[in-house]
């Protein structure tokens, strides 16, 4: 009962201080800049849309309203027919991005969270050099990789495979996934794999039942990350693929830079979506955790 | 159960730093109670982590049950840790974390409930039990961390600080409650303790450290009463020891040592076995607080002393006077209540005092006649 009435008398106390009306005049200018502030975040907000905007209502024109129409009109008539001719030309291809993402992603991101673990809980005798040289992976340039990677492809009978794309998109990834668990795994206190040593836990028990369900957030940024790279390359696709193995951008910009018949803006506006959603997905799905996972390293310092 | 025993350990963190443990001997036998105090940072903790396999070590040997376990790592050793910073794994429950090394020992699942039922009982966490470390109070941590290392039955324990974090009662009870379960197990444990009491009161042996050396290696009495030094002297009891400098002089055969209260002075007899190069030295004269009683023997000698400072601590009054310019704390009974400014006449038995060298801080012997004799000479002392 006392504590209510206490409780009330403050939260009145904060609205309504004694005296005269400073507090409001305050309060006022406070919602001013506040309004200030929102308004100039909306209209960035609009900028950064308008691409996708453009886009998407391209896709559900038709040729001719295209052609008649201004970039920002809304479509005379919705029509499906430039999403259905997309998905005809770049769905065997989309299929084929999938069929390399997966696998890499998941084998990148259980190597690194291997490699972190050992790196971090496990240092061995040049442990540190090893882990500089990993780091210096992660400054490496895509092209630098180009010729060796290919050489390297052909000598396993890869070449131009699906199989052959995962592995140099793991390789390339694993620097980047391996800094981000190694990262975390510093920040967790050695003690905790002491103890369940003592407990009688091996290597891999150490890993499985303590740290990796840790590690949730990290695993998180690395899926989100390597989801990202490996989705949207380019270069490696083009390079290491040909014909029916190529990644759904390779497809794309095929499409896209076909200089024959007239140009189906519809159809490049839908193929470009359909190319983009997944990373969209993953992000509108995952974000959370990602911005988590980054900052998690900070704030636990 | 085993023994344990330590031979000429060195441990050094990295090649070129100082060695953080230096010739670490010790022998406990089976069922045994060992207790390792020393100031922090003096390699309490690296110790342990030797003993359980955790750090190499740099040199020398670890005897369990007379095995050199040089090649085994720290599961196959069989012991049983609590860490001074818990280290509970974070994403398992309470009773999971207590369950675990069961678990990995493959114990029926049957014994590992019936496990984390008693232990959870014996700690007062059973209303815990499902809850995640992050959950719970420092001191609520560290009782689990406590019960994870009890479910277990190794052939050693090592407690690192185990109650460190909880309030005075609850210590006061834990220390009982692992006093009656070695008293029933006798499982061989190592005790890492900076409570006074827990270390007075709940070892067969005491292992005093300091900078990674060993300074004694004895019974707790034997510590108390027999300390081999300066250090030891001072760092065991509470309130501790009071070091009084003075200079014995030789008179006759007699050494004598000045007291001085600034109310009056008083010559002290002194057992001193020592030859002429005592002659003048600063000694620091070591005297327990509950050795200085209130004056009502005619066979000490007196010294009055006026009182600067008293507390009342509950079971006795501290009071606080100055001999030779130093702060003196006598344990008086309570029902003796002192004014600030009174002057006390104190007694106590120089036979029973310390002497230690100011400089080295070594211990000098006293005579061999140190048990009778002191009566005679009470008569040179007066007061002033
Ligand atoms: N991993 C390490 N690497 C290098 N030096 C260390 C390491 N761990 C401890 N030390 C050093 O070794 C010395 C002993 O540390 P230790 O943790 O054993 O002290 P302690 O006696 O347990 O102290 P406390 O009572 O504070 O717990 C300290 O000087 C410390 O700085
Ligand atoms: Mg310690």
């Amino acid at each position: 009962m006392s504590d209510v009435s206490v409780a009330q008398r403050r939260s009145s106390d904060v609205l309504l201080p004694p005296g005269e009306g400073g507090a409001k005049r305050r309060m006022r200018a406070m919602s001013l800049s506040r309004l200030a502030i929102h308004a100039t975040l909306i209209l960035a907000c609009a900028l950064y849309l308008v691409p996708l905007v453009v886009m998407l209502l391209t896709s559900f024109k038709t040729p001719e309203d295209i052609r008649t129409g201004n970039l920002l009109s809304w479509p005379e008539a919705f029509t499906l027919i430039g999403w259905i001719k997309a998905w005809g030309v770049v769905g065997s291809y989309f299929w084929n991005s999938v069929m390399i993402v997966v696998p890499a992603v998941l084998i990148s991101t259980v190597m690194g969270a291997l490699n972190g673990y050992v790196l971090s809980m496990w240092r061995f005798r040049g442990s540190q050099l090893f882990f500089g040289l990993l780091l210096f992976g992660c400054f490496l340039p895509f092209q630098v990789i180009l010729l060796p990677a290919s050489f390297t492809l052909g000598k396993l009978g890869l070449a131009n495979t699906t199989t052959g794309l995962v592995l140099v998109h793991v390789v390339y990834g694993l620097a980047f996934t391996t800094l981000f668990f190694r990262n975390f795994y510093v920040s967790v206190p050695e003690a905790l794999v002491r103890a369940a040593r003592l407990d009688g836990a091996g290597f891999f028990t150490i890993f499985g039942r303590i740290l990796l369900p840790m590690s949730i957030p990290t695993i998180m940024v690395c899926l989100i990350w390597q989801f990202t790279q490996i989705w949207n390359d380019f270069l490696f696709g083009v390079v290491f693929a040909s014909g029916d193995t190529q990644p759904i951008t390779v497809a794309l910009n095929n499409l896209v830079n076909t200089s024959t018949g007239i140009k189906e803006y519809n159809v490049d506006m839908a193929a470009a979506m359909i190319a983009g959603l997944p990373t969209l997905v993953v992000y509108v799905l995952a974000g959370k955790y990602f911005l988590r996972g980054l900052t998690s390293g900070a704030v636990k310092g | 159960m085993a023994s344990l025993e330590l031979r000429n350990l060195n441990k050094r963190y990295a090649s070129g730093a100082p060695d953080t443990l230096k010739d670490i001997e010790l022998k406990i036998d089976s069922g045994e109670f060992l207790i390792l105090v020393g100031p922090s940072g003096c390699g309490k903790s690296t110790l342990m982590n030797c003993i359980a396999g955790l750090e190499a070590i740099t040199g020398g040997q670890i005897l369990i049950d007379g095995q050199d376990v040089a090649g085994t790592g720290p599961k196959d050793r069989d012991i049983a840790m609590v860490f001074q910073s818990y280290a509970l794994y974070p994403t398992m429950t309470v009773r999971d974390n207590i369950a675990f090394g069961l678990k990995m020992r493959k114990v029926p699942q049957a014994t590992i409930d019936e496990e984390v039922a008693r232990v959870a009982r014996l700690l007062q966490i059973e209303h815990l039990l499902e809850r995640k470390p992050a959950q719970l109070s420092g001191g609520q941590q560290q009782r689990v961390a406590m019960g994870r290392a009890l479910a277990r039955r190794p052939k050693i324990y090592l407690f690192d600080e185990p109650l460190s974090n909880l309030d005075a009662k609850l210590r006061v009870e834990m220390r009982t409650e692992i006093k009656l379960m070695h008293q029933r197990l006798k499982t061989t444990t190592v005790y890492v303790t900076h409570d006074q009491i827990e270390a007075m009161t709940l070892g067969d042996k005491v292992a005093v450290m300091k900078d990674g050396v060993i300074q004694q290696f004895a019974s707790p009495r034997g510590i108390y009463n027999d300390p081999a030094n300066l250090f030891v002297a001072s760092f065991i009891g509470s309130p501790p020891m009071n070091f009084v400098p003075v200079r014995p002089r030789r008179q006759g055969a007699q050494w004598l040592a000045a007291l001085d209260s600034g109310q009056a002075r008083c010559e002290l007899p002194l057992e001193l076995a020592g030859d002429e190069t005592l002659d003048g030295r600063e000694l620091l004269l070591g005297i327990r607080p509950e050795q200085i009683g209130i004056a009502g023997s005619h066979s000490l000698p007196t010294v009055l002393a006026e009182v600067k400072v008293t507390e009342p601590t509950g079971p006795d009054t501290l009071a606080f006077v100055e001999l030779n310019d130093t702060k003196v704390c006598c344990r008086l009974p309570p029902e003796i209540d002192p004014r600030v400014g009174e002057v006390l006449a104190l007694q106590f038995d120089p036979a029973r005092v310390l002497l230690f060298d100011a400089g080295s801080g070594e211990r000098i012997a006293l005579g061999p006649a140190r048990s009778n004799g002191s009566a005679k000479k009470v008569s040179r002392l007066h007061p002033r």
